[in-house]
């Protein structure tokens, strides 16, 4: 134990004098989520809508103030022409286009079905799906208050006699930062253990520290849990710093135990950073281990489900993330903090990461070798 | 004390050492000389148990090297030819952190290290990494002695040390060899041999003679020469085409000559040297040193 204790704190005096790595780990929290908050948002605001209206009657002016009236749309241009309109959102200055033909009111007027073009640029595809599903409540919402206006209850312009409401649980404003907040923490409390403790390791190898360390008694999983324990308490003090980040800037809701979210971390911490310390038993040099870090980082953060939903993705990846123990955290994370679960919920993931860490880190320390 | 019998290692198809045999009494200062590359790290290596050989066995005070490793550990102190101690941690944080590792402090075996740690002690609070080369050596030295191991191993430890700096090494390890400690230390330096009890020559992997330094300059068979002039290199080119010659080294700024047969005929040598135009030479015969020694064996 003494010898272990020894080892830790030659790592804290070591990491205090590194010149990048204390103020990395002050700058690291606050700019991932001041900065990537805002950067990595799918809220749709600000959707330039260019109208293409041919049919100037009171009908088709009510339509195009009722999408200027919805918050999410502003108007970048209007014009008779359906050639302009083209023109403007292959320069990608419009992302929607309303093209209202000739004789759209008069048709409306005699109760005749009509329609409306609605063209979306859809480069980006998440993107142009929000779109179309905004645009068409606007519209339903249109045809229900002209056929309202005009007495019509046909069949035709039924829409508004099924009143659907909606509650959304957990997030009712639909805040997107709370849903991303959790998510960047995970990556942030990742990138700070895995990374951290493997590559002061590797640097020891680098710079053939090892060698002294080696020919002395230090047992194996001594040596190792000297590296492990510093940045594992280091990367738990970066989540809280996270949190108070998160609290303050966003007041983000923090609906479940915080005992039981670092106790959840803790266990993911050890494992993560059981892959960091296996890695670095099979590399040489800082260069190498940086490159298997960007290698599995980028699969294990995009299938993660931090953007996009896990149980959307092909049954083959949702089996695959079964080594991914970002998937785990990301999931029991946002339960935690946005829907208040408790022990009981997590029970499964907890156990499966703990024994994903006491596998991963007896593999690295039977792969580290003192002989060569 | 030490007993290294018939080690082999090779890397690949590269034969690093080959059937290697050296016993090393109790407290004596050994030393291993040989070319970068003759396989003196490797050996080391093997001693420290941090590499494995591929076959044959050593042994520290009975202990194997493989199997016994770990109480092996307990009684080397090792200091490798890099410097591998933490450069952004300072002296004293460096020593300590050896002393607790090993299970003692900086207090119980201060008496050992004392001659050597106050030439650093003035700068106990400075980094590592900013230590001139003599004194990082000094601190390396130091950390591979805090905790009183029974033999030292030293690989290449002179290598890029001043003059000066050198002979107050080897004075240092003369001391340690009176505490008690044996030392077993490699070199690239020839003149280094002398200062050792007894010296083992390496060359590719092969173990060409181990000796007191006295033994190995007795063994000297020939006759040798020094020649000098004032145009020594055309007086170099031409001994080498003399067909009686066995070698013709220069050493500084002097030609070492032997003959195929023990005793040289100076007469005959000169008349040859005036033929060829060389009227101003002068030779005396000299009493080998270690270095005609060792050359003398690596030619063979």
């Amino acid at each position: 134990m003494r010898t272990i204790f020894y080892i830790i704190q030659k790592e804290f005096i070591q990491v205090v004098r590194n010149r990048v790595m204390l103020p990395m780990m002050i700058i690291m929290p606050i700019f991932q989520m001041l900065v990537l908050l805002y950067a990595a948002t799918l809220e749709m605001k600000h959707i330039e809508l260019f109208v293409v209206d041919n049919d100037h009657t009171e009908a088709s002016r009510t339509l195009v103030s009722k999408f200027e009236g919805s918050p999410f749309y502003k108007l970048s241009g209007h014009s008779a022409s359906i050639k302009e309109a083209e023109k403007q959102m292959k320069k990608d200055k419009t992302d929607i286009i309303l093209n209202i033909k000739k004789g759209f009111g008069e048709s409306l007027n005699r109760g005749e079905g009509t329609d409306v073009q609605v063209l979306i640029n859809a480069i980006n595809g998440t993107k142009a799906g929000l779109i179309n599903a905004y645009s068409l409540n606007v519209l339903s919402e249109y045809m229900g208050e002209y056929a309202k206006d005009k007495g019509l209850y046909s069949e035709q312009f039924s829409s508004g006699s099924l009143d659907v409401r909606y509650r959304y649980w957990f997030n009712a404003e639909l805040n997107f930062k709370h849903f991303m907040l959790p998510g960047i923490l995970v990556i942030l409390v990742t990138i700070m253990g895995m990374a951290l403790s493997a590559i002061s390791f590797v640097k020891e190898k680098e710079i053939g520290t090892i060698e002294q360390i080696n020919v002395t008694p230090i047992r194996k999983y001594q040596f190792l849990a000297g590296k492990l324990l510093p940045f594992w308490i280091i990367a738990l003090f970066e989540l809280a710093f996270g949190l108070t980040i998160g609290k303050i800037f966003f007041d983000i809701p923090i609906r479940g135990s915080l005992f039981l979210l670092f106790s959840f971390s803790s266990v993911y911490l050890l494992a993560v950073m059981g892959i960091g310390l296996f890695f670095s038993t099979i590399t040489r040099t800082q260069q190498q281990i940086m490159l298997l870090f960007f290698f599995f980082n980028i699969v294990f953060i995009l299938m993660s489900g931090l953007f996009t939903p896990v149980e959307s993705m092909p049954q083959w990846a949702q089996t695959a993330n079964v080594v991914n123990p970002l998937a785990y955290f990301m999931r029991v994370i946002r339960m935690i903090m946005l829907k208040g679960s408790g022990v009981q919920d997590i029970l499964r993931e907890l156990i499966s990461l703990s024994i994903y860490a006491v596998l991963i880190l007896s593999l690295a320390v039977w792969r580290y070798r003192k002989t060569s | 004390m030490i007993r290294i019998d018939n080690i082999s290692k090779s890397y690949g198809y590269r034969l690093a050492l080959d059937s290697v045999s050296i016993h090393v009494d109790e407290n004596e200062i050994f030393g291993l000389i040989g070319p970068d590359g003759a396989g003196k790290t490797s050996l080391f290596r093997i001693l420290c148990s941090l590499i494995l050989p591929d076959s044959g066995n050593a042994k520290i005070r009975n202990l194997d090297v493989v199997t016994d490793y770990r109480e092996v550990r307990k009684i080397i102190g090792y200091m490798p030819g890099r410097f591998s101690l933490y450069q952004d941690l300072t002296v004293e944080e460096n020593l300590e952190f050896f002393a607790t590792v090993f299970g003692t402090s900086i207090k119980e075996n201060y008496e050992l290290i004392k001659d050597i740690y106050e030439h650093i002690e003035p700068f106990k609070n400075r980094k590592a990494g900013k230590l001139s080369g003599g004194m990082k050596q000094k601190l390396a030295l130091s950390c591979a002695l805090i905790h009183r191991p029974a033999v030292l191993i030293l690989d290449e430890p002179t290598t890029g040390v001043d003059a000066v700096s050198r002979k107050e090494f080897w004075e240092m390890l003369s001391r340690i060899r009176e505490e008690g400690i044996t030392v077993i230390v490699s070199t690239p330096y020839m003149d280094e041999a002398q200062l050792c009890d007894r010296v083992g020559l390496l060359q590719n992997g092969e173990l060409l003679t181990i000796n007191t330094p006295e033994g190995i300059i007795q063994a000297y068979p020939k006759d040798i020469l020094s020649i000098q002039s004032d145009n020594l290199y055309n007086v170099l080119m031409d001994l080498r085409d003399y067909p009686l010659a066995h070698s013709s080294l220069l050493f500084g700024h002097e030609v070492h000559y032997t003959e195929k047969g023990e005793n040289i005929d100076q007469h005959q040598l000169k008349e040859y040297l005036n033929k060829k135009g060389h009227y101003n030479v002068e030779m005396n015969l000299l009493k080998p040193g270690i270095e005609d020694s060792f050359l003398e064996l690596m030619k063979e």
